[in-house]
C-alpha cells in the first residue's frame, strides 16, 4: 500500500531541494525547519538569560513584568503568536509604513520572531528556576570572598544555574522542533511543509507524512542524545556515585 | 461594533475548542492509563509496545499526526470500502479531531500514570491482595486514589498544553476558535483584534485551569506534610 518509490523520489525535496516561496531563506525542507529551530532557540537563550535575572530581581515591578511576559507566552499556543504576527500586525498602517514592514511581510522573518518570543519565555523561566535553586552557601563564599554582585552572578550563579537548566531545557528543544512544524501553516516550505505539498500534488498521505515523521523522530532522538551527552559532560557532579 | 457582531461567532469557536480538549482529555486519559498498566506489566511484548507508543508518539509534532491520522485513515477507509463495495463515509473531523489529540497525549499521560503509580508505596498494594482483592479491584480502590496527588502536577501540564494543541485542529475542518477567527479576520479586515481576542481566550482558559487544578492539588494533597526550606 505505501509507495516506497515516491518516498524515495521525494526525499530531495525534504532535505532541502526543491524551490520554496520564501526569500530569505535559502532552501526549504529540513533545512529550513533546523534554520528556523537554530536561530530561534539562539535567539532566545539570548534573550533569557538577561530575563531570567529580571524574573528573580528584588523589584516587584521588573520581575512582575518578566511574569506577565512570560504567563502570556505561556499560556497561549504558539500558532496563535504566529498569526498576531504575520497576520495581525498588517491591521496597523504605523506598521505597514515603518521600516520594520519590509521584515514582518516576510513569513519566514515572522516565524522567527515568534518562535524566539516564545521559546524565551519558557527558557527564561527555566533558567529563573535555576537561579532560584542556587544553594545559599555558594552565594556567602562568593560574598566571603568579596566578589561584586554582577562578578558574583556571572562567575558563580549564572554558570552553576545553566548547567542545572540542562535536562529541562532539552525538553524544550524537542518541544521547539515539534513546534517548528506551524510555519507550514504561513506558507512556508519546512519539512511538514514540504510533506503538504506532495499530498496535495499525489493524494497520497502515507509516503509524505511518515517521511516527514521519520525526520523529526530522528532530529528529536538525536538532540535528546547530544543532551545526554552535555549532561555526563557539565552535570557529572551530579550524578549518583558510582563508588 | 466590535468586530462587526463576529464575537459570538468567535466565542461559539471557543466552546467547540473546550469540547474538542475536554474529550480528548478523556481518551488520553484511557491511553495513559493503558499505556502505564502495560510499562509495568510482565510481559516483555506489553512493555516494549508501550515504550514504543509513549517515544515514537512524542518524538513527531502533532501537526504530523493530525495530518497523517486524518487523511491516512480517510485513505485506509476508502480503501477498504472499496473493497467491500460500499460507499466510503467521510471521517467527521470532530472525531478525527478528539482521537488524533487523545492519541498524542495518551503518550504523555502514560508516563506521568507510570511515575504515580510507582510513587504509591508497594505495601498498599501488597494489603488490598492480602484482602483478597482482584488486581482491578486494588487498581481502583487502593491505587488511583492515592496516584491523584502524584499525578497531578504532570497531568496539569499535559492538560495545558493539550489546550493550546487544539489550535491545530482547524487545518482538519473543525470549526473551532482558529477556523472562525480566520473567517471574522477576512471579513472585518481586523486581523490583529480578532487574533488577540483568541489568545485572550485561551489565556483565560490556561488560567481557569490552573486555579482549578491548584485547588485540586491542595485537596488531594491532604494530610501530607510539606517540608520547608
Amino acid at each position: 500500500m505505501i509507495d516506497a518509490n515516491l518516498m524515495i523520489e521525494n526525499f530531495p525535496s525534504f532535505l532541502g531541494g526543491g524551490s520554496g516561496e520564501a526569500v530569505l531563506s535559502t532552501s526549504d525542507g529540513l533545512i529550513l525547519t533546523l534554520e528556523l529551530l537554530f536561530y530561534s532557540l539562539l535567539g532566545g537563550l539570548a534573550l533569557s538569560i538577561p530575563l531570567g535575572l529580571m524574573r528573580v530581581s528584588r523589584n516587584r515591578l521588573v520581575s512582575g513584568a518578566v511574569w506577565l511576559y512570560t504567563y502570556v507566552f505561556r499560556g497561549t499556543p504558539m500558532l496563535v503568536q504566529l498569526f498576531i504576527i504575520y497576520y495581525g500586525l498588517s491591521q496597523f498602517e504605523a506598521v505597514r509604513e515603518s521600516w520594520a514592514w519590509t521584515y514582518l511581510q516576510e513569513a519566514y522573518f515572522c516565524a522567527l520572531l515568534a518562535f524566539t518570543l516564545n521559546t524565551a519565555a519558557y527558557t527564561t523561566e527555566i533558567i529563573a528556576g535555576q537561579i532560584r535553586n542556587t544553594h545559599w552557601g555558594e552565594i556567602e563564599a562568593a560574598k566571603a570572598m568579596g566578589m561584586s554582585k554582577w562578578l558574583m552572578m556571572r562567575r558563580i550563579v549564572i554558570p552553576a544555574a545553566l548547567r542545572r537548566a540542562l535536562p529541562a531545557y532539552s525538553n524544550e528543544v524537542v518541544m521547539m522542533l515539534q513546534g517548528t512544524s506551524i510555519a507550514g501553516l504561513v506558507t512556508l516550505a519546512d519539512v511538514t511543509g514540504v510533506a503538504r505539498r506532495i499530498y496535495s500534488d499525489t493524494y497520497m498521505p502515507f509516503e509524505p507524512f511518515l517521511m516527514a515523521g521519520l525526520i523529526y523522530l530522528a532530529f528529536t532522538f538525536l538532540f535528546v542524545w547530544l543532551f545526554k551527552l552535555a549532561e555526563k559532560r557539565w552535570l557529572a557532579y551530579l550524578a549518583p556515585r558510582k563508588h | 461594533m466590535f468586530l462587526q457582531g463576529y464575537l459570538p461567532s468567535i466565542l461559539e469557536g471557543a466552546a467547540l475548542t473546550l469540547e474538542v480538549a475536554a474529550a480528548s482529555l478523556v481518551v488520553s486519559v484511557v491511553l495513559g492509563l493503558i499505556g502505564a498498566m502495560f510499562k509495568m506489566a510482565h510481559s516483555r511484548a506489553l512493555v516494549w509496545s508501550a515504550e514504543l507508543y509513549s517515544t515514537v508518539v512524542r518524538g513527531v509534532p502533532d501537526l504530523v499526526w493530525m495530518f497523517l491520522l486524518f487523511f491516512g485513515g480517510q485513505m485506509l477507509i476508502n480503501d477498504v470500502a472499496e473493497r467491500f463495495g460500499l460507499g466510503a463515509p467521510e471521517i467527521n473531523p470532530m472525531i478525527a479531531g478528539v482521537l488524533t489529540i487523545g492519541f498524542i497525549f495518551g503518550a504523555y499521560m502514560t508516563e506521568t500514570f507510570r511515575g504515580a503509580i510507582m510513587s504509591v508505596p508497594k505495601g498498599q498494594m501488597e494489603a488490598g491482595a492480602a484482602y483478597g482483592m482482584s488486581p482491578l479491584r486494588v487498581f481502583f480502590r487502593i491505587t488511583a486514589p492515592q496516584m491523584v496527588r502524584f499525578a497531578l502536577p504532570s497531568f496539569s501540564n499535559n492538560w495545558l498544553v493539550l489546550v493550546k494543541s487544539t489550535a491545530l485542529v482547524s487545518v482538519i475542518g473543525l470549526n473551532d476558535m482558529m477556523y472562525k477567527a480566520d473567517t471574522a479576520k477576512s471579513i472585518t479586515q481586523e486581523p490583529f483584534t480578532v487574533y488577540m481576542v483568541v489568545a485572550a481566550i485561551y489565556l483565560l482558559i490556561t488560567t481557569v485551569s490552573i486555579v482549578a487544578l491548584n485547588a485540586m492539588n491542595k485537596r488531594y494533597s491532604t494530610g501530607v506534610r510539606e517540608s520547608e526550606l
